[in-house]
């Protein structure tokens, strides 16, 4: 994807060539651009796009007829929505009260150790992105791990190396050396 | 065995399938209501059974119906599925297992509320349930069950599937309602109710997933029959989310009444603690609600008896912990859940939960507790509780209280080994505060 620096007007942008800005296009179409279809379309853009960036907000904001105040707003006060690019995979630990106290902070050491990066970064290779989350509503199968979108529960340590290591296509042995 | 009812027909395969669900009765509840009953008849039954909302404040959910201005259109109906609770998952698992009975007691709702339109709210992260709910609705529509003109009756109804985006606060109605409208989730200020000026100000009645789920069954079999269940002023059953230390966490359906002891330990239940070790702390309604100790198990699990034993049922999500758990800690962590779900509207909030969460940090992971600690932490507690905007403040102070009220001796143990003896911390206190370079 091509992105240029400076908003381009509406016209522009739909106008890009870039599928994705149709499909955007229609979809506020269908709700009518109406303001309070704010949160379903960066929905779709995030889905489309991978993450907001500023030309996208202000791009929804000038569809939408919202200031961009309020675009920026709502999708900064939401924890779902990204305004960074994320990394190829993502492996998000479960802080919730029932993973915490089976584990789940030992977990997050261990995938930070491995990929280097504290949660809520993304390696510098933009493999992966570690994230941490409050409560997935995984209680049942706690302490739960999310690899790209799929929800694993009761996991071990030594699996949580063997995960992260294969998503960063590395070996359990080589680990950033700590303190 | 007890019979179920908010998770009727779960040992049937594929009931989440709408052809496999009308096979089970589906949608004749909606049938008889649509047909041959009037809306007050149907708000009447609901109220004569006794439901009373499952999302965590207990309120009988016939009367919430009945606080509707007359004569004000439109109105709507917003269900409630943004399940954010730490430690409740039955919403997600009533939506898995069987979405047309919510779509079904959604409808019967708005009908019996007069409203054309309802909103089912459902959290962010449940995105499959979202697409769930969405196939099942067009199904719905499909059948002539939805839409315009439902079983020639002349009644409209849609139904919509809204998605959150991770946003624990949007789950207190009033930030629901913002967000519907496309906004930040901050809750706005009450009066007015959202019954009389809700969601694009209008009337507007919301109910947990769980409630709504129940309304087909008391249509279908009757008052008496569901009064049967539970308790007289807790009547039915509760799906209760049981985690922790148990040796089979799950949801279980069960009749109000029971005693939090056979919860734990029956073999049909939780099968006891792991590894036989003693119930130190059991959290019996979510993060919010206050704790209750290892020698209170003999508490019955409905609204009245938790209250009480000065704890609340909430949102029925029991979490057991055992005598491995250090109070503080865990107190820390809760309150760092509510730190970064404060939604920042208000002060007592936003500032209280920052800085119980700084004091509890130092206390805990930095292992420098001071004396003067358990002082300032009763302070911001104090002038939190009553103090905050909407009920996230309040819930907020529950773990620290519970903790000092219940633990003080463990805080005091933190406070005496606290005293850095030669300037420096033990490593192995403070795991977190390692350097993370790059590779």
């Amino acid at each position: 994807m091509t992105v240029t620096t400076h908003p381009p007007k509406r016209a522009t942008t739909a106008a890009s060539g870039d599928n994705r800005y149709k499909i955007l296009e229609a979809t506020m179409r269908r709700q009518q651009h109406q303001p309070d279809a704010l949160i379903e379309v960066l929905h779709k853009t995030q889905e489309l796009f991978g993450f907001l960036s500023p030309d996208l907000l202000t791009y929804i904001a000038r569809s939408l007829h919202l200031p961009l105040s309020r675009v920026y707003g709502v999708a900064t006060f939401y924890h779902f929505f990204s305004l960074a690019p994320p990394g190829e995979h993502t492996c998000t630990v479960c802080l919730g009260t029932a993973c915490y106290v089976k584990g789940a902070a030992a977990l997050l050491a261990e995938a930070e150790q491995i990929a280097g990066v504290k949660a809520g970064n993304t390696t510098p290779d933009h493999q992966l992105t570690i994230a941490t989350a409050r409560c997935l509503g995984a209680c049942g199968i706690a302490p739960a791990v999310v690899f790209d979108g799929n929800v694993v529960g009761r996991l071990t340590r030594d699996e949580i190396v063997a995960r992260v290591c294969a998503l960063l296509e590395k070996l359990p042995e080589i680990r950033v050396k700590l303190e | 065995m007890i019979e179920h009812i908010v998770m009727r027909d779960q040992d049937v395969p594929n009931i989440a399938d709408f052809g496999v669900y009308m096979r089970h009765g589906g949608y004749e509840a909606l049938r008889r209501a649509f047909t041959a009953m009037t809306p007050a008849e149907v708000v009447a039954l609901v109220k004569d059974a006794g439901l009373r909302g499952r999302g965590g404040a207990g309120f009988p959910t016939g009367v919430k119906w009945g606080f509707l201005p007359q004569g004000v259109f439109p109105r709507y109906l917003l269900c409630n599925c943004d399940e954010s609770e730490p430690g409740t998952f039955n919403n997600h698992q009533i939506i898995d297992r069987n979405p047309h009975q919510l779509i079904e007691g959604v409808a019967i709702s708005a009908y019996a509320i007069e409203c054309h339109t309802a909103y089912i709210y459902a959290r962010g992260e449940f995105a499959t349930a979202a697409r769930t709910l969405e196939h099942a609705v067009q199904q719905a529509y499909a059948a002539g069950f939805l839409g315009k003109n439902i079983l020639g009756t002349g009644y409209d109804l849609d139904i919509h599937v809204h998605r959150g985006a991770g946003a624990y606060i949007c789950g207190e109605e009033t930030a629901l309602m913002e967000s519907l409208e496309g906004k930040i989730g901050q809750p706005r200020l009450k009066p007015p109710f959202p019954a009389v000026a809700g969601l694009y100000g209008k009337p507007t009645i919301i109910n947990n997933v769980e409630t709504l789920a129940n309304v087909p069954r008391i249509l279908e079999k009757g008052v008496e029959w569901y009064r049967s269940f539970g308790t007289e002023k807790s009547p039915g059953t509760k799906v209760f989310s049981l985690s922790g230390h148990v040796n089979r966490p799950g949801n279980y359906e069960i009749p109000f009444g029971l005693p939090l002891h056979d919860l734990i330990y029956s073999p049909e239940y939780g099968g006891g603690m792991k590894n036989d070790r003693p119930v130190k702390i059991v959290i019996p309604g979510g993060a919010s609600a206050p704790w209750l100790t290892g020698e209170q198990l003999d508490v019955t699990l409905d609204y009245e008896a938790l209250a009480k034993a000065g704890t609340m049922l909430g949102s029925g999500a029991v979490i057991v912990l055992n005598d491995t758990v250090s109070a503080p800690h865990l107190a820390y962590k809760m309150d760092e859940f509510f730190k970064h779900e404060s939604c920042g509207k208000c002060t007592p909030c936003r500032e209280g939960t920052y800085f119980l969460t700084k004091v509890l940090h130092r206390m805990t992971e930095e292992a420098l507790a001071r004396p003067e600690d358990i002082g300032t932490l009763k302070d911001v507690y104090t002038q939190m509780a009553g103090n905050c905007f909407c009920l996230l403040g309040e819930s907020a102070v529950m773990p620290i209280k519970s903790a000092l009220r219940l633990f003080p001796h463990e805080f005091d143990e933190l406070i005496a080994r606290g005293k850095p003896k030669t300037g420096l911390i033990s490593i192995d206190l403070q795991p977190m505060k390692r350097d993370m370079s790059p590779v």
